[in-house]
């Protein structure tokens, strides 16, 4: 489980800044009979051609800040842009430029697979025939080829994923907002979620996406803002992110007994440890210096009379960038 | 796939051409369903006009009837009856194709979040709504009506007689009252509360709406010298619509026309505010 940093330098490239098609300033949103904003002035910017991610844990303001640019959450203060139109102003105009997954299947129930891409074409204003044959392009592009005539009802969760993925694409939006697109998925729909995403995106597609999976975050996104309390804590690339903590890899120790002593002793001991905390049954000990590190630390312990349950050593998260950040975990 | 960060048409163009998209899938719909909706359309005033027109006269309980006036007094009932049973008919249609509709697309299938991303207003979505409702409404008309007068008894008929001009423009206009009523009532009540708005707001509009007898008729309901009934169905839509119904086809007594007219137009516009503003409510946050 030591870390590995091949896929890190790929992950860096970041969209093209010079057109933008998301920009904030000091967006906030307080709901009524809330003492505390929801959304507290945010300022983000979005190029044209990112994936670009909202991590954080539930309450802290991803889905209200995507809810405040897709025209549903009307903002107390400051201002939203898509494609440099005001949102609050023109929402008409900006969902021509949106596409949105939400979190639940909101799939017309009373249309077959194709009519829900088809209708969504006329809605969007496509001729008759084009709509028809670009829902017929997105089916087989989904692979959803062979279910075009079934009910909705027919599809299992991964499946309407791929379809409400489908239509929020069919009319080409400028940026395509994605609420929490995996929860509730199944590993492998998960995965063959991911990959449809990167898909788009290589084809030029900008996306917006919530999530409180920190490896989603990390897999898919080029930039990414971790949130808490309505709040960007920070903003960057996954991979300058998980540097700006200073340390290489997370060393997680189990032990019998107290393992305060086991914190002294290597922090005594060993060189590179930048910070620590107690775990349930153990401690967790960030470090950058990995060479022989776990002979070492059995050794020691053992010379120090500390029985070891277990021991790993795994490369740092954006749970760990989140922790140093708020003190908490992201899934709590 | 130029994915623009520009809109491509204006306001107006984008939603007028949303407002045809959204009408085209729910007439879709109408059309998979029609036998569904037929059948739920139907039942209803069938055994209405089966129960009152051809078992009461049978048995010897008809309304209206006696020995002596044989099959007379039921046949001026039947003429009451038959356009009575039109207007419930426009009315279940608002309630069923957007009360209930609306209702469950906002607490259970959600289908609302995403319709509501159309490049067009709030207010156009479910403005939409109400028309493919009314189209339902006056479909449901054309196909009751002569269900209502061809089912009675021997020797008791409705007594019909179409005025075109009420006919073309009281009904469509008692339509669309009646689905906007659907539009305030689907975004009011959760789903799980529907139970509550059948028995508690639909029963009492029904029972109190006219549809078995004619408004002046309730004038001997009274406690002292104030006509309380007749006073307090005033406020019931339905009354406007079934008196209007009578005006339409029959030539049966009934209110007068410059008070149904501006009523119903009335309760149009109070419904609509309201549904909009319920519907705007729910959407948004």
């Amino acid at each position: 489980m030591i870390g590995h940093k091949q896929k890190m330098v790929d992950n860096n490239q970041i969209g093209d800044s010079s057109e933008q098609v998301i920009r904030t300033v000091e967006l906030s949103k307080t709901y009524p009979q809330m003492d505390v904003p929801a959304v507290d002035k945010l300022n983000l910017e979005v190029g044209k051609g990112e994936i670009f991610g909202l991590l954080g844990p539930n309450g802290a303001g991803k889905t209200t800040t995507a809810g405040m640019l897709t025209t549903r959450v009307i903002p107390t203060a400051g201002q939203a842009f898509i494609g440099g139109i005001n949102v609050r102003k023109h929402p008409t105009l900006v969902k021509q430029l949106i596409g949105v997954v939400s979190q639940q299947n909101t799939l017309d129930r009373s249309l077959t697979v194709r009519e829900n891409l088809y209708y969504h074409g006329l809605l969007f204003g496509m001729g008759v025939k084009e709509s028809a044959r670009v829902a017929d392009e997105l089916l087989e592009k989904f692979h959803l080829g062979s279910w075009g005539k079934k009910s909705v009802f027919a599809l299992s969760g991964g499946m309407a994923q791929r379809l409400m993925v489908a239509r929020a694409i069919f009319h080409s939006p400028a940026v395509l907002f994605m609420d929490e697109p995996t929860a509730g998925l199944d590993p492998q729909s998960r995965l063959a979620l991911w990959e449809i995403l990167q898909g788009l995106n290589s084809e030029g597609q900008t996306i917006l996406l919530t999530t409180h999976y920190m490896e989603e975050a990390d897999q898919l996104c080029n930039r990414v803002a971790i949130m808490d309390h309505g709040q960007i804590l920070a903003l960057d690339s996954p991979v300058n992110l998980k540097k700006s903590i200073g340390a290489d890899a997370i060393l997680t120790v189990r032990v019998e007994g107290d393992p305060l002593g086991l914190i002294e002793v290597l922090k005594l001991s060993i060189d590179g440890v930048s910070a620590s905390r107690e775990i349930e049954g153990g401690v967790e000990i960030q470090v950058s210096e990995t060479e022989k590190l776990l002979p070492r630390v059995i050794n020691l312990a053992e010379s120090n009379g500390i029985s070891i349950l277990d021991i790993s050593l795994a490369e740092t998260t954006l749970e760990t960038v989140f922790i140093n950040l708020t003190g908490k975990e992201l899934r709590d | 796939m130029a994915y623009s960060v520009t809109p491509t048409r204006t306001s107006i163009a984008a939603s007028r051409i949303a407002l045809g998209a959204l009408l085209r899938r729910d007439l879709l719909v109408l059309r998979k369903n029609f036998g569904e909706f037929v059948g739920r359309t139907l039942m209803q005033p069938l055994l209405l006009v089966f129960v009152f027109l051809y078992v009461f006269p049978k048995i010897g309980q008809g309304i209206g009837g006696g020995s002596s006036n044989a099959g007379r007094g039921e046949s001026a009932f039947a003429t009451v009856l038959v356009p009575g049973v039109v207007a419930i008919s426009i009315m279940f249609q608002g309630i069923q194709s957007v009360a209930v509709q609306l209702s469950q697309e906002f607490g259970f299938t959600r289908e609302i979040e995403d319709r509501v991303q159309a490049p067009c207003p709030l207010w156009l979505v479910a403005v939409a709504r109400v028309l493919s409702g009314a189209t339902q409404g006056l479909i449901s008309a054309v196909i009751v009506f002569p269900i209502a007068s061809v089912v009675h008894a021997k020797g008791v008929h409705a007594n019909l007689s179409f005025h075109w001009w009420i006919v073309l423009t009281l009904i469509p206009l008692t339509c669309i009252a009646m689905t906007s009523l659907g539009l305030l009532l689907g975004t009011t009540f959760e789903p799980r509360n529907i139970g509550l708005m059948f028995g508690f707001v639909v029963l009492p509009l029904v029972f109190l709406g006219g549809t078995y007898y004619q408004w002046t008729r309730l004038a001997p309901v009274k406690i002292g010298g104030f006509h309380w009934l007749q006073t307090l169905v005033l406020i019931n839509p339905l009354i406007y619509v079934a008196e209007g119904m009578r005006a339409a086809l029959t030539t049966t007594s009934h209110m007068h026309l410059y008070i149904i007219y501006p009523v119903v137009i009335g309760f149009v516009v109070i419904f609509l505010a309201l549904g909009l503003r319920n519907f705007r409510r729910r959407v948004l946050s």
